[in-house]
């Protein structure tokens, strides 16, 4: 324990650090100063924050690297940081994938570069903040404060119909989370605090008198604004438009982290205060999971775009993830968070990877593609290995998650695992068939004949993830051994109804 | 010389009748305001008569108004230490009244900073502006601490006709000209209808004074008569604030008068009319007015968010947001009196930094004879002036009431006074009306970052006179977001006084039962 005497201001620094970055960059005039500065600022962001599972203590059950000091006194709001085994490994991801982020837009952003760069890292900090937030006010703020960078990276850098997409984006989550903002204001009216602990326990202890009439209302407000932003079946329709338009490192961010702000706040908030409501409202939410795996991957597989295959994908990967919450199996539960790191890796790749064609062809139409392989081979290889690691090849980071989500839903009732299952089989369907129409066959298009290979940015942008993808396929025990102890805390209400409901 | 042996006699209670030194002190900003304004109508004649460098000589007016009401600051210091009554209880300091004093004449400071660069740009003499602008604060200074009705109804007037004179500044411009006759001719109608109700509560009462009619009102059932008066009074004030369905007149005017004007017009009158809305409604049982506030705060935040959805013209689509905010406020009155009125103050000072920091940014981009306020010249503006942007982006943000701005705590507290108070469905319905609110502010946002500009609108920097008047605004806007400790405890405390001194700690269980 003497050795991080970081501890109580590392997360301030980690979530903080990005956004100092942003304010520098207001004042450096050339584009490649800010887009060095950036990088420099990201990967010092990164590093910092590996100091998280360095000193993590897995046998530590509760909320590690804590800062908890008064801000504003009325309304009661702590300035209440901490971590624990959910939100540390989706931390890092962000901060992994952000540097990744800064290299992959290094060439493509051309205009109002440092607009860009100063947003990327906004939006970094808010990111890092939805993670790390323990004070239902500061998790509030730094939700919403992740809607103005992303929706202006969209709109402003994105493709056609780019205002569009960021409209719609910005409106529905917008709208969604007014509802989380009032079950938050009920919970403080009734509990005089924002504090997620606190009123965690006061729930637990039954000291909210009115809060079990409350208490289903409550758990819809929370449960439709993480809904949306996951996003679940019907809520999704959003997310294509929001994806195809923005640019490849918004996408990257929106597919990878952004999404994961839904299913953490589901496993925080939702399992964590109504713990109840969660089991009584399971079977609906496990239905519409599971139509959200089928469905999604059925409309992935016909679709003509390769940003919109990829991101009804994201809506079937995330599907595993809610059945994986609502199974409320250690199995499930462990699945559910690995889904959310190896999505996040894999799609991530896949966004960065869809964007390289972009910059060459500007087109994401899979037609005007074909017999890739010959003209790009690195870039074919890598675009495998990465459709691999997402389609759930054994060793790769795809595997261990779906198959932990589906040992847990089988648990569950077997009726889940049964048709999930299938959804594996459809990924592996649309994924693969897209590569083959990609890079398989002669080259259709004379133009693609002479494309350039990855570049060095690119690849210093693409390997990183792949390697990730390898080591979490091999080694999942470093990230498991983690997310193990905060899954069995966060199912110990669950063993209480369960025990108490065969009782009765 | 036989005459002067009863002096001695008569002159301890001529002492008596005279004011004292200390009501001249509870009423210094308002003296100081007044002599600068007619220090500035005096110097005026003097300076146009060298015709040689005019901007400089407005400048010099203009500077002497700011240094006006910066002075009247100070003596707002000054007369917060000796609080009480003065001048026969018609006017009293309190925290509150200090509160709208700040508020008011803050206001009025950063609206005459941006005034300089419009001023100039749209060629208007500057010598009556700044005068009016000095003396409308005056009367609106005086409305936050009368607690006489007829003198409130003066400072209304005073402070009512030099907007009305204001409203018509650009004298070429015909919209001008109508924004300002149609002002008059409507705010006449109300001052009235305000008169009319002090009338009718001298007739049920047989007083004018605040303190007097809610002791007398406590002690005997209520006549009918009463809420006949407090529901004119309701009318008057309810126009000055643009609260549905007295709000008509708003868009037609706030689009007509200058850009600055209507940064003062949608928040300095409607901070005092409130004031005087805040002393009156614990006057008199609460419970016959409720309904009226409910339904009209329902009213001015559907009809205001719902009208600016459809605006193409930002001056229009502010004020139409006005509306809308005059409806927030409401909601803040309809709850329970402690609670309500530290939220009202809190939103009411949190809205004049974001309003009239919008607004100078408007004013700035309208350039001469503001041909530049439709959305569509808001286009591309990201690019080319990206600071100001920028900072127009965080007033409207604060507007919609995005977190560590100082609208989020506004719409925060009012919303959970609201809540405490039990009305659920206000609250439900000023919730979604916040949610629409967001997408017509936005729709500046994305109009400013999103789009290309189509047509050639010129980029010209912001004079240094107008960034001091955003940073102070913006400056407040995040103060009253990241630690609105401060400001709530000081509002909460006056609140507590006022609540006390009328008697509505008894009012407020009758409320809570709703």
């Amino acid at each position: 324990m003497n050795t991080d005497n970081l501890s109580p201001i590392i997360l301030t620094l980690v979530t903080f650090a990005p956004f100092i970055g942003a304010l520098l960059l207001i004042l450096v005039p050339r584009a490649r100063d800010v887009r060095i500065l950036a990088l420099v600022f990201s990967l010092l962001t990164f590093v910092l924050s590996l100091h998280l599972p360095v000193y993590f203590h897995r046998e530590h059950t509760e909320f590690r690297f804590e800062i908890n000091r008064p801000w504003i006194s009325t309304p009661n709001i702590h300035y209440h940081m901490g971590i624990d085994g959910f939100s540390m490994w989706l931390v890092v991801l962000t901060t992994f994938l952000t540097p990744l982020c800064v290299l992959i837009s290094w060439h493509s952003v051309r205009e109002r570069v440092k607009e860009f760069f100063i947003l990327l890292l906004i939006l970094e900090t808010a990111l890092i903040g939805v993670f790390t937030s323990l004070d239902l006010f500061l998790f509030y703020f730094f939700w919403e404060a992740t809607l103005i960078p992303m929706a202006l990276l969209i709109g402003m850098f994105g493709h056609e119909r780019k205002v569009y997409a960021a409209v719609k984006f910005f409106m529905y989550t917008m709208i969604a989370s007014m509802f989380m903002l009032a079950a938050i204001l009920w919970l403080y009216a009734h509990t005089g605090t924002f504090d997620f602990v606190a009123i965690r326990d006061q729930i637990a202890r039954g000291a909210a008198p009115s809060f079990p009439a409350a208490a289903p209302w409550l758990f819809l407000g929370f449960f439709i604004a993480f809904a949306v932003k996951v996003p679940l079946f019907p809520f999704h329709t959003w997310l294509p438009d929001a994806h195809v338009e923005a640019p490849t490192a918004g996408s990257v961010l929106l597919a990878a982290v952004l999404l994961k702000m839904g299913t953490y706040g589901m496993l925080r908030f939702n399992l964590g205060l109504f713990p109840q409501q969660s089991r009584q409202n399971a079977w609906w939410i496990i239905i519409l999971a599971l139509i959200g795996i089928i469905y999604g991957a059925l409309v992935a597989m016909v679709q003509p775009n390769l940003k919109k295959l990829v991101a009804y994908s994201s809506v079937s990967h995330l599907g595993f993830v809610v059945l994986g919450i609502f199974s409320f199996t250690q199995l499930g539960l462990d699945g559910a968070m690995f889904v959310m790191l190896a999505h996040g890796i894999s799609t991530g790749a896949l966004f960065m990877l869809a964007g390289v064609l972009h910059e060459r062809r500007h087109t994401y139409e899979i037609s005007e593609f074909g017999g890739l392989a010959s003209p790009m081979p690195v870039y074919a290889a890598s675009f495998l290995f990465i459709v691999l690691a997402s389609a759930g090849l054994p060793l790769l980071n795809g595997f261990i998650g779906e198959f932990l989500v589906l040992s847990g839903s089988f648990q569950a009732k077997a009726i889940y695992g049964i048709l999930a299952a299938t959804g594996v089989i459809w990924s592996s369907i649309y994924l693969l068939w897209m590569y083959q129409r990609v890079f398989f066959g002669k080259v259709t298009h004379t133009v693609n004949s002479s494309l350039p290979d990855l570049s060095g940015f690119e690849q210093t942008a693409v390997w990183p993830c792949a390697v990730a993808a390898l080591v979490m396929g091999v080694a999942p025990i470093i990230w498991l051994a983690a997310i193990d102890p905060a899954v069995q805390a966060a199912l110990a209400p669950f063993v209480h109804i369960a025990s108490r409901m065969a009782g009765q | 010389m036989t005459g002067a042996a009863p002096i001695p006699h008569l002159f301890p209670a001529l002492l008596q009748v005279l004011p004292q030194s200390s009501d001249y002190i509870r009423i210094l900003p308002e003296i100081v305001l007044s002599l600068f304004g007619i220090l500035i109508m005096l110097l005026e004649p003097l300076i146009d008569e060298k015709k040689t460098d005019e901007k400089k000589n407005q400048k010099v007016l203009g500077v002497i108004a700011l240094v006006g009401a910066l002075a009247a600051l100070c003596a707002t210091w000054v007369m917060s230490q000796s609080p009480g009554l003065a001048f026969w209880q018609m006017v009293q300091i309190d925290g509150f009244s200090v509160f709208f004093h700040v508020l008011i004449i803050a206001v009025a400071a950063v609206v005459i900073l941006s005034s300089y660069e419009y001023l100039a740009v749209q060629r208007i003499r500057a010598g009556e502006y700044y005068a009016l602008i000095l003396f409308g604060t005056v009367g609106m200074a005086l409305m936050s601490s009368a607690v006489e009705l007829v003198l409130i109804f003066i400072a209304l007037e005073i402070s009512s006709i030099s907007s009305y004179v204001l409203a018509g500044f650009r004298r070429r411009d015909a919209a001008s000209t109508e924004s300002s006759l149609k002002y008059f001719l409507l705010g006449s109608f109300a001052t009235a209808f305000f008169l009319y109700g002090v009338a009718l509560m001298f007739g049920a009462t047989g007083a004018t004074n605040i303190g007097q009619i809610s002791h007398i009102l406590q002690s005997e059932p209520v006549p009918l008569l009463a809420y006949v008066a407090v529901a004119l009074m309701f009318v008057g004030l309810g126009f000055k604030v643009a609260a549905a369905p007295f709000h008509i007149w708003t868009p037609d005017v706030y689009e007509g008068a200058p850009a600055p004007i209507v940064g003062l017009m949608s928040t300095a009158p409607k901070a005092a009319a409130f004031a005087v809305l805040l002393r009156v409604v614990f006057v008199i049982d609460v419970h016959a007015l409720f309904w009226i506030i409910w339904v009209s705060a329902a009213l001015s935040m559907t009809l205001g968010n719902i009208g600016a959805l459809v605006q193409s013209n930002v001056k229009r689509l502010l004020a139409y947001s006005s509306i809308a905010h005059a409806g927030y406020l409401l909601v803040a009155f309809a709850a329970a009196p402690g609670l309500g009125t530290s939220a009202a103050m809190f939103y009411a000072a949190s809205y004049a930094a974001m309003n009239v920091g919008a607004f100078a940014v408007v004013s700035h981009f309208a350039n001469a004879g503001e041909r530049y306020v439709s959305l569509e010249d808001y286009e591309g503006l990201g690019r080319s002036s990206p600071l100001l942007a920028a900072t127009l982006t965080i007033f409207l943000l604060s507007l919609i009431g995005i977190p560590i701005t100082g609208g989020f705590f506004a719409k925060f507290y009012v919303f959970s006074a609201a809540i405490k108070a039990n009305l659920i469905w206000l609250t439900i319905i000023a919730v979604l009306n916040s949610g629409i609110g967001a997408y017509y502010y936005l729709r500046i946002i994305v109009v400013m970052y999103m789009r290309e500009a189509r047509k050639a609108v010129p980029a010209t920097p912001a004079p240094l006179s107008l960034r001091l008047a955003l940073a102070a605004c913006m400056a407040v806007t995040l103060y009253l977001g990241l630690s609105p400790n401060r400001v709530l405890q000081y509002s909460q405390g006056s609140a507590e006084q006022l609540v006390q001194r009328t008697g509505g700690e008894t009012q407020a269980p009758a409320l809570s039962q709703r």
